[in-house]
């Protein structure tokens, strides 16, 4: 048979997102905390160099670094961007530059952005400021940004800073959302439009003939695309099984409920449903079983007991 | 050292979008050509290695579902990089030096149309101090072509050249993405996407996949005419940071270059992973490319930039350079990272014709 | 031309923990990379490449964080490699390391392994919601259970068995001062009467969640010869694959972990692996696969597992000793567990496991295993050079 035309594959936004809880080393709690108090600290390398935003370790040598030095909050723009749309989580939500920032005392550039009318006025080597944000938590985003100044550099050494502060920024929560949309591709575009008939179609493989359901695109054992429709089921066999006996925190099911791997009449391999219908220490391995449906769901919200004899081990075991 | 070739290579057509297809689905008819090219199957190969990346798909564990294409029973020997598939190559060249195995299939694929890309690539960064900023993967660049600029190394009018060159290369291949340019001048009339950057100076993003087929000694001159015997390998990685490096430079593609043999004798072609016209000139300078050298002549990563997979095609395309007898020393180069931040060099011959 | 053969002359491991909030991701990598270095007696200038391995990048939500890593890692201007096979990660990084060696392509290689679990959840990373598909309707030992009773029902082990694992495991961890899990007052009645969260699987028969990382330096014979403290060499190490879910496939003992064991037994002379393995460090995430894997990795006859479990053999002091360390069920920073195995494998042919050390061991076998049961890595070291 040839393959569902694209239109008919399925498409669905994902949404991927965590509030990351990041801990900190000594160096990047300092870093952070010291941005808190409008305070920017760079650390000190073996060779003498001093690397604004500290890292932990030096890039060079690999080494340890602890040793802490106060810069400025100006310095000199070392390279520049313009970025005329920002897009979601970016410092500044109208056309900005980004720019790598050598503060004066420092020997390296810090990224961020550069508040400035347009492109024409940002150039290499202009001087900038930090621009603090009002509020300050003790993250990068302490800096709102850098905005133009007039001053020249100040040629000061940096000091020594010792790094200590109250209540240290110990962590972070970096919250991070990506969105998708997922394509589930051909052979699953297949499958979920004909369950939606509440048929469960699986494809055979060309070369050893096994039904996989549901199908994923290829036979993965031969490596080949499968492609020959055939309907299982909706008869099946319960080949194992768990009872499980604590929430899961996104399902609303009662517990306790058996979770049990399902083999449908026909079909290659199991997949897997919840028991139903009898109660969950009656289920056995080899109950035989039958999809039960709700209005709206895409899946059988589970599978009752068809009441016919249990199957024997011997026809299943080699689905287990 | 033992002789390995690169004897196979297959790659899909590039495309903005894949939406009809599952990873597997578009890896599946790479996979049965660059097998079927050698007349082996997927059990008769001694190693499987591959290349993907989980944030491109926005799942866990992706690459467990594309194993379905390979045809993975009786079981084999297996191993994946979250790299892009050059590095999977590298593992594989390496297993074939201990001589454990005398073929490997490598392949990789990646489909950046299911997420934001320039988006999906900030999570790469330092996540203390740059992540929480969400600076994109093309301003990234940017800054990186401006310091190119401001050294005076190239302008904007050089780098529009870059991109018209590149892409009406790509004319002659079938499987890229983005083919055909207008001249540079006209190219020039086009606004910034991110200054100094325009569109074209910028990778098409898209969807794709590829494959190669190793083999060692007599082997590879068993599945393959010409072999692209792969004389030297290397990789290196730079300091993470963008602000402690000096960002008109490559270190570690010149050492890696280096390391690789690259500069022992001529080389008459280059396929270079520079997915900006700006990144090709560091990488010229630093590979010490020549005007006589073709560079790109596939198009390179301007014409179709499959993430995780394009650093392979670089590799596949200077080996396929050989096979049909168009290249008799060949580099190619992989790149991953922010501005160039890790580098691969691998130089390929021919016998002689 | 032979290959080279392979020794392990530094490892190190974090202090793991549920959540190690002092150190940063790069804090965390180092802690382990130094304690392997200083080992070795040797330092970031002696390495000449890094092979680096985790889990999904979305645990710590960073995308192919070995990029960030590099500088911490002693990384620049050297090769550094990131691997990722699922839960077989930890073990296949180590092979891939150890055949660069064995290639000769470099002379010392850092390998690494982590996972900082705490910087999000695990089971959201395991369970990322995926359109269209039924969701998974059991949390992580659901997953598991099923097989679980499916090898009782194929062997006939008693329920108790499972309890003897983590008992015996979780008492085993009490002797590793790096072990996660630290419970002084368990007691066998304890583990038995914890509560069945998926039956057939107690709460005290499952593994934790940690921070943590693990690293070793493995070197030439050269390297080898220089080492202050004896290496382990390496006797065979193998990787098999097989796709996560086939009809056909063997849950409770697949085949792609049979196939990766006799590979290895065959690279390293063995014949009859219960006489010939002096110690053995396998992936054991559930209690139950202890026997299971007893099974597979051929310890035992189908079906026989259980009674190894049963009859004290697997016990520290019994003959064939599994997870001295205290195994997985009591340390899991998933990313970085196949190659704790491989390292603890290593501690013990070198006569350095301290506290949890086996009497004499001179061979020994790490096991990983990850994904649908479907990825293995394996090694055998021993305490003397490979023979050729």
């Amino acid at each position: 048979m040839t393959p569902a035309p694209s239109s008919e594959a399925l498409q669905a936004p994902l949404v991927v997102e965590f509030p990351f809880t990041r801990s900190l080393g000594p160096v990047q709690s300092a870093f952070l905390t010291g941005l808190r108090e409008r305070t920017v600290l760079g650390v000190r390398t073996t060779d003498g160099r001093v690397l604004v935003p500290p890292v932990e370790y030096d890039p060079v040598t690999a080494d340890e670094l602890r040793d802490l030095v106060e810069v400025a909050p100006t310095g000199t723009v070392t390279t520049w961007a313009w970025n005329p749309s920002p897009s979601r989580g970016q410092p500044l939500d109208t056309p900005f530059a980004w720019a790598l920032v050598r503060l004066d005392g420092a020997d390296t550039a810090l990224l961020h952005a550069l508040d400035a009318p347009g492109p024409e006025a940002v150039h290499t080597g202009m001087r900038v400021r930090i621009r603090w944000a009002p509020e300050r938590t003790g993250a990068i985003t302490d800096i709102a940004c850098f905005t133009p100044e007039t001053g020249a550099a100040e040629a000061s050494e940096p000091a020594s800073h010792r790094g200590a502060f109250t209540d240290p920024v110990r962590g972070i929560v970096a919250p991070a959302r990506l969105d998708y949309t997922y394509a589930p591709g051909r052979a699953q575009s297949r499958f979920l439009a004909a369950l939606a008939d509440r048929r469960t179609v699986g494809e055979r493989c060309p070369s050893c003939h096994k039904v996989y359901v549901p199908p994923r695109g290829a036979c993965p054992t031969c490596g080949v695309a499968t492609a020959e429709q055939v309907e299982v089921g909706p008869h099946g066999t319960v080949t194992t099984f768990c009872i499980v006996n604590i929430k899961a925190k996104n399902l609303d099911i009662e517990v306790p409920y058996v979770y049990a791997h399902i083999a449908l009449d026909g079909a290659g391999l199991a997949l897997h449903g919840r028991i139903a219908g009898i109660p969950y220490d009656q289920v056995r391995m080899g109950l035989r079983v039958a999809p039960v449906w709700t209005e709206d769901g895409r899946y059988p919200d589970h599978y009752r007991p068809t009441g016919e004899p249990d199957a024997d081990y011997d026809t299943y075991k080699e689905l287990l | 050292m033992r002789e390995v070739a690169i004897v196979a290579f297959a790659q899909s057509d590039h495309r903005p979008d894949t939406a009809d297809v599952s990873e597997v689905e578009m890896l599946l008819p790479v996979l049965r050509r660059v097998l079927d090219d050698v007349g082996l199957t997927a059990g008769e190969i001694g190693f499987t290695c591959s290349g993907s990346s989980d944030y491109l798909a926005g799942r866990a564990f992706s690459f467990t579902m594309a194993l379905d294409g390979v045809g993975a029973w009786p079981p084999i020997s297996e191993s994946h990089v979250e790299m892009d598939g050059a590095w999977a190559l590298y593992e594989a060249w390496t297993k074939l030096l201990t001589e454990e195995a005398d073929t490997a299939l490598v392949y990789s694929y990646g489909k950046s149309s299911p997420g934001d890309l320039r988006e999906v690539l900030t999570r790469q960064l330092d996540p203390y101090y740059l992540a929480p900023l969400w600076p994109d993967s093309v301003s990234l660049a940017a800054l990186q072509a401006q310091a190119l600029i401001d050294a005076g190394e190239t302008d904007e009018r050089a780098l529009a050249g870059v991109a018209a060159r590149t892409r009406s290369a790509a004319e002659d291949n079938p499987h890229a993405q983005l083919a055909g340019s207008a001249g540079p001048e006209r190219l020039l009339d086009t606004p910034y996407l991110v200054r100094p950057l325009r569109r074209h100076d910028c990778p098409p993003i898209g969807d794709g996949a590829a494959a190669v087929v190793l083999a060692a000694g007599d082997t590879a001159r068993r599945l393959c005419r010409r072999p692209a015997w792969i004389r030297g390998i290397d990789h290196r990685v730079e300091p993470h940071a963008l602000g402690v490096r000096d960002l008109t430079r490559s270190p570690s593609a010149r050492l890696a270059a280096e390391r690789a043999g690259a500069f022992d004798a001529p080389v008459d072609t280059a396929e270079l992973h520079a997915p900006f016209t700006s990144q090709e000139v560091i990488l010229r300078r630093e590979l010490r490319l020549g005007e006589d050298v073709s560079v790109n002549p596939s198009g390179g990563a301007l014409a179709a930039n499959p993430m995780m997979a394009a650093g392979l095609i670089r590799l596949g395309e200077a080996a396929a350079a050989i096979h049909r007898g168009g290249s008799d020393r060949a580099v190619a180069h992989a790149t991953s990272g922010p501005c160039l931040q890790q580098n691969l060099v691998a130089v390929l011959e021919g016998d002689p014709q | 031309m032979s290959k080279e053969p392979v020794a392990v002359v530094g490892i190190g491991q974090t202090q793991h923990t549920a959540a190690r909030r002092d150190v940063s991701l790069a804090g965390l990598v180092r802690e382990a990379a130094l304690r392997a270095l200083e080992d070795a007696e040797l330092t970031w200038a002696d390495i000449d490449a890094v092979v680096i391995g985790k889990a999904p990048d979305f645990f710590e939500g960073v995308m192919m964080p070995e990029l960030y890593l590099a500088d911490a890692l002693g990384a620049v201007g050297k090769p550094l490699l990131r691997v990722h096979t699922a839960g077989s990660v930890g073990g296949s990084t180590a092979l891939v390391a150890a055949a660069q060696v064995a290639a000769r392509i470099h002379r010392t290689v850092l390998t690494l392994a982590f996972e900082k679990q705490s910087e999000s959840n695990a089971m959201w990373g395991l369970s990322l919601p995926v359109p269209f598909q039924q969701p998974l309707l059991a949390g992580a030992g659901g997953f598991f259970a099923p097989h679980v009773r499916a090898y009782m029902r194929r062997s006939g082990a008693p329920a108790g068995t499972g309890s003897l694992v983590a008992y015996k495991d979780r008492r085993n961890a009490l002797r590793n001062p790096y072990a996660h899990l630290h419970e002084h007052g368990l007691t066998l009645e304890k583990v038995r009467s914890s509560p069945m969260l998926w039956d057939p699987i107690r709460y005290s028969e499952t593994c934790p969640s940690s921070d943590g990382a693990c690293a070793m330096v493995l070197t030439d014979r050269a390297g080898a010869a220089r080492a202050p403290r004896p290496p382990a060499w390496m006797h065979g190490g193998a990787m098999r694959s097989e796709p996560t879910l086939f009809a056909g496939k063997d849950c409770v003992s697949p085949r792609a972990g049979r196939d990766c064991a006799a590979d290895v037994y065959r690279q390293a002379g063995i014949t009859d692996p219960r006489r010939q393995i002096d110690a053995v460090e396998m992936y054991v995430p559930f209690s139950w696969y202890e026997p299971m894997w007893l099974e597979n990795l051929g310890f035992a006859a189908e079906g026989e597992g259980w009674k190894l479990v049963e009859s004290g053999v697997t016990e520290l002091d019994g003959e064939l000793p599994v997870n001295p360390s205290g195994g997985v069920l009591s340390t899991n920073p998933i990313g970085a567990s196949g190659m704790i195995r491989f390292a603890e494998a290593a501690l013990q042919v070198r006569g350095e496991a301290g506290e949890h050390q086996v009497e004499g061991a001179r061979t020994a076998l790490g096991h990983a295993y990850g994904g649908g049961s479907q990825f293995f890595s394996m090694w055998v070291v021993g305490d003397a050079p490979p023979p050729g």
